[in-house]
């Protein structure tokens, strides 16, 4: 066995004995089963920040690896570790649950013990994609989590619920059924299942023992594994399901999709496209890249014309992932390690986004822009987190979704200024979208007489909203905290798909990029280097 | 020449299962109790299926090699013994509900039971047609049990007549295979010119048609729907896991004993594998009866074995030795196949009510709020048919993937996962209608549908095999996996 006990199988299967308690009780006991799926959840949040500790600041590779026999023929292992990247996607999945289960504490009302169970089920299923070593194990995991997602929007969404819910799961089979073909391709080249046991086998020269991938067969691998990921992310053109599924899933399926479900793809390319295929990564990027920018601008201008709310909220999030995507694809250790950090921030503010959006439809009932107005009036602590949230999800200064988009160009700029060009324009078009959807809501005189009397935040409500506003605003001023682990994890993807490029100083804080920004003699050194490998 | 006592031994499940079989139709006269018979037959059903232990602990060929005891027969024994001895506990209420007569429909589901018996362990066509013909000849009656229904008479027609058809066909082609190779034995085809024999291919060929449509492989499919829709739903339950298993598993001992066999039929797997997925879920995707939707997905899982036989060719073509993990594939793929069908043809079965009236989508509306555990059951079985996780269905799916992938089938495995999503949309559909739509006022003002103490036995039985072997296949992966499945 190795060190590190058994953390992280807790982790996994914690949220399956909460679901068991859930399903021992009586079906109308609401009370109760709110209080217990929310201590599970909230405990399951604990035991994962007991993770951090066991991550060193600076040191690459996994920790906490956890290695088991599970299946003889073919050899497949039960192999969990964690790292920089997975380790705060992992604290944001059990971060986000608790908050959704608040969230649906009083607007779940009918079979509430279902959608609690299926709540810390998908927990589960998420927690494990992104602690899972092995390929065969990350996939069981990737197909544990749809069954809980299409169940919460099939059931406790709104009008065109079933609709939303088949379209999501035949998208999302529809990639990862590839996948598992192009997994059993490598498990049939390589004869294992084993992630680092592969990854070692491809980077090892064929002399060596090692493998090496004819380059068509590479890239046909490599499309194999995207496709899944880009339809989760999702990536332009693939992106239709998420505004169906986010309109019609209910508050809480919203916020863990946007939040955490989303990241499954873009963690995807990290953790396999990108070490496991990096010549056709590299080939890839330009058209990736070209792909992200157009989601990037296509997602906001697209959200700028909604008349609904939260298919609003929804097309910004296929902006914001295109970030995450250009950063990855951009091969920089600081645009990847800005892509972590969005895929961080995004998680948070998106959130809380769509946790206000539907506070909103708690008290009206409608997601329709039209129909609200001036609600500054009836509700100032609900319009003054809407303006916190917005200002982060647009990138203000000081507040998270800043972080994350600044050093995304930064990193992208100093290797294609010309995409970082066209990807800065979504940051000044989410400006305008956000700001005018919020003036068109909240502000200006009150054209529905419903909306007059509308009650205010509630003490639960602010509650959850205070949490969310505190971690944005930690996100944003304290970034180091998150970036000092993320570092080393980002800067080993780079190695790995770039090897020749010499290690370039990880930036623990956000502040040191904008030094080495301002030296001119930095930024000199950076295009040299460029100018060197092109 | 008399048998030995080992070669009795060698085949003692068939025997018991037709002895009892003849008990049954013997006893019927003098006793009047209904129980009595279930209880005989599940008596029945279990003592073969426990002497298949004590057939494979006395391995070896019996009968000068007309029958093989060996793992391959114990598994598939053990699996129709199973399934023969779960129909017996989901058909008691259901007989007694449509009130038909209990002690024929159980001898003839034995002697049923044995004919498979005889196919999984066949090693000599003869023998095996002799199995078919028992197999069949029963499964004709049994689809026309309700002989009031007419539905079940024309299944039973149907069945009958496209049948006989099929058996000649497979007949003949024994014919030919003797006239080409001078035997009948399976393992006396070795020889190197039966690779050339264009007769022998012609038979083969010709058994495969036979075979073809035992399993409702495309384009021999087309009795399928209307059979498994017109027969008494635990007869239709019987059919999709029993019968099926028995002709895949004597198709498999072909590839497995004679090269020749393996020389030509790669195409032919190709092809059929590719037109049974589509025709099974395309068919489908437009069915809005249970019934008839859950037997267009049995062609549609046809079609799924048939690309591990595809890939089993290949391998066997490009003179690879490694065939034995397609051959897993096959059986573990029948056996989470078997349970799943069991179990969902139980609960629609049992939810029909009286004359099957009830099996049209629109009835399951709503099911969760009315029936929880049923529909949490019937959902198990349908994501175990779509291959999701935890369930053994998606190991099933990936060894064949897994199958197909190895023997560099990279187009068939494509088109498998192309089937896999149009499939993943008619199972979602009933899982929609029975968790996400309202059910009527009427249905909701009826009493629900009593599971009698039997029937849920069948239910827990088919579902914690489905999640045991969806997350701990090891077992019996290790047993199908060794090298000396097929005894010589």
């Amino acid at each position: 066995m190795l060190p590190g006990g058994h953390l992280l199988s807790v982790l996994i299967f914690f949220p399956a004995v909460g679901a068991l308690a859930l399903l021992l009780l009586r079906g109308d006991d609401h009370k109760y089963i709110r209080i217990i799926a929310l201590i599970v959840s909230l405990a399951e949040f604990l035991f994962s920040l007991l993770m951090i500790r066991a991550v060193p600041v600076g040191r690459t590779g996994y920790h906490l690896e956890e290695y088991a026999r599970w299946i003889d023929q073919p050899p497949i292992h039960y192999h969990l570790g964690v790292d920089g990247i997975s380790l705060f996607l992992v604290i944001l999945t059990t971060f986000l649950t608790p908050i959704s289960i608040l969230a649906s504490w009083k607007s779940i009302e009918h079979r509430v013990k279902e959608f609690f169970v299926m709540l810390l089920v998908l927990e589960l299923g998420v927690v494990g994609v992104f602690l899972s070593l092995d390929l065969f194990l990350f996939f069981f995991f990737w197909e544990v989590m749809l069954i809980p997602m299409a169940f919460l929007i099939g059931i406790w969404g709104h009008e065109r619920r079933v609709y939303a819910a088949v379209k999501f799961v035949l998208y999302t089979m529809a990639g990862s059924i590839l996948m598992l073909v192009g997994i059993i391709w490598l498990y049939n080249a390589t004869g294992t299942f084993d992630l680092p046991t592969v990854e070692a086998l491809l980077h090892t020269p064929l002399s060596q023992g090692g493998l090496e991938l004819a380059p068509r067969t590479e890239m046909l691998l490599f499309l194999a594994f995207f496709l899944a990921f880009a339809i989760k992310v999702p990536l332009f053109p693939l992106h239709t399901w998420l505004p169906d599924a986010h309109v019609e899933a209910p508050t809480a399926g919203s916020v863990m999709l946007a939040g955490v479900l989303l990241k499954m793809g873009t963690y995807g390319m990290m953790r396999f496209s990108l070490p496991l295929f990096p010549e056709a990564s590299r080939r890839a990027a330009r058209w990736v890249a070209a792909l992200a920018i157009i989601g990037i601008i296509y997602g906001a201008l697209v959200a700028m014309v909604q008349p609904n709310l939260k298919k609003l909220v929804a097309y910004s999030s296929v902006s914001h992932l295109g970030f995450v995507v250009l950063g990855i694809f951009a091969f920089h250790n600081i645009s990847m390690q800005g892509a972590v950090y969005q895929m961080l921030a995004h998680g948070i503010s998106t959130g809380t986004l769509f946790l206000l959006v539907g506070m909103l439809h708690d008290r009206r009932h409608t997601f329709e822009i039209n129909e609200y107005g001036g609600l500054a009036t009836p509700m100032p602590k609900l319009a003054a987190f809407f303006l916190f949230v917005a200002l982060s999800s647009l990138g203000l200064p000081m507040l998270n979704g800043f972080v994350g988009e600044y050093l995304v160009l930064l990193g992208t700029y100093q290797r294609h200024w010309g995409w970082a060009s066209w990807a800065a324009l979504g940051v000044i078009l989410s400006a305008c979208y956000l700001l005018w959807s919020y003036q068109r809501v909240f502000f200006g005189e009150i054209t529905r007489e419903k909306n007059r009397t509308l009650p205010d935040v509630s003490a639960r409500e602010k509650w959850i909203l205070a949490t969310m506003a505190i971690v944005t605003l930690w996100m944003g001023m304290g970034s180091t905290f998150i970036t000092a682990r993320t570092a080393a994890a980002a800067q080993s993807v780079i190695e790995e798909v770039e090897p020749q490029r010499p290690y370039e100083a990880a930036t623990p804080a956000s502040a040191a990029p904008l030094a080495k920004l301002d030296s001119p003699g930095a930024a000199k050194a950076i295009s040299s280097e460029r100018l060197g490998i092109r | 020449m008399l048998p030995r006592t080992i070669d009795i031994y060698r085949v003692l499940p068939e025997l018991v299962w037709c002895g009892f079989g003849v008990l049954a139709v013997l006893m019927q006269p003098f006793v009047r109790s209904r129980n009595f018979f279930t209880f005989l037959a599940l008596i029945g059903t279990l003592a073969g299926t426990a002497a298949s232990i004590s057939a494979a602990m006395r391995a070896g060929p019996g009968f000068d090699g007309l029958v093989q005891s060996d793992s391959f027969s114990f598994f598939f024994r053990l699996l129709v013994g199973t399934v023969a001895f779960l129909v017996v506990l989901a058909a008691g209420p259901y007989l007694e509900r449509e009130r038909l007569p209990f002690a024929e429909f159980y001898a003839l589901l034995l002697f049923a039971t044995a004919g498979m018996g005889v196919l999984a362990s066949a090693q000599e066509l003869l023998t095996g047609f002799i199995g078919l013909e028992m197999s069949s000849i029963s499964s004709y009656i049994l689809a026309g049990y309700r002989r009031d229904s007419l539905k079940s008479t024309e299944s039973a027609m149907k069945y009958f007549l496209l049948g006989s058809f099929a058996t000649a066909f497979f007949l003949y082609g024994i014919a030919l295979v003797y006239g080409s190779s001078g035997t009948t034995m399976l393992t006396k085809m070795g020889s190197e010119e039966l690779f050339h024999s264009k007769l022998f291919e012609l038979g083969l060929a010709m058994i495969l048609v036979g075979l073809g449509f035992k399993v409702a492989a495309a384009p021999f499919q087309v009795w399928t729907p209307d059979v498994y829709e017109g027969a008494p739903t635990p007869v239709t339950a019987l059919f999709s896991a029993g019968p099926k298993a028995a002709a895949f598993a004597l198709l498999l001992r072909i590839f497995a004993t004679v090269p020749a066999a393996t020389h030509f039929w790669f195409w032919a797997f190709w092809g059929l594998a590719a037109l049974t997925m589509f025709a099974g879920n395309l068919g489908a995707l437009v069915q809005t009866n249970v019934k008839r939707l859950l037997a267009y997905s049995s062609i549609a899982h046809a079609g799924y074995i048939l690309v591990a036989f595809a890939a089993v060719t290949s391998m066997a073509r490009d003179g690879s030795a490694e065939a034995a993990p397609a051959y897993a594939a096959v059986l573990f793929y029948l056996l989470s196949y078997a349970l799943v069908k069991l179990g969902a043809f139980t609960i629609v079965s049992q939810l029909g009510g009286t004359g099957e009236k009830n099996l049209s989508l629109d009835d399951y509306a709503g099911l969760s709020q009315r029936q929880p555990f049923v529909a949490a059951a019937l959902s198990v079985y349908l994501l175990s048919l779509l291959g999701l996780p935890v369930t053994a269905g998606f190991f099933g799916k990936f060894y064949i993937f897994k199958a197909a992938v190895k023997s560099h089938l990279l187009w068939l495995a494509v088109l498998m996962a192309v089937n896999s999503i149009i499939g993943a949309y008619y199972y979602l559909r009933v899982i929609v209608v029975m968790y996400m739509r309202e059910s009527s006022a009427e249905v909701k003002a009826a009493a629900p549908v009593g599971f009698p103490l039997t029937v849920n036995f069948v239910l827990a039985f088919t579902v914690v095999g489905t999640l045991y072997f969806g997350l701990f296949p090891n077992r019996v992966l290790n047993f199908i996996l060794q090298p000396a499945l097929f005894g010589r």
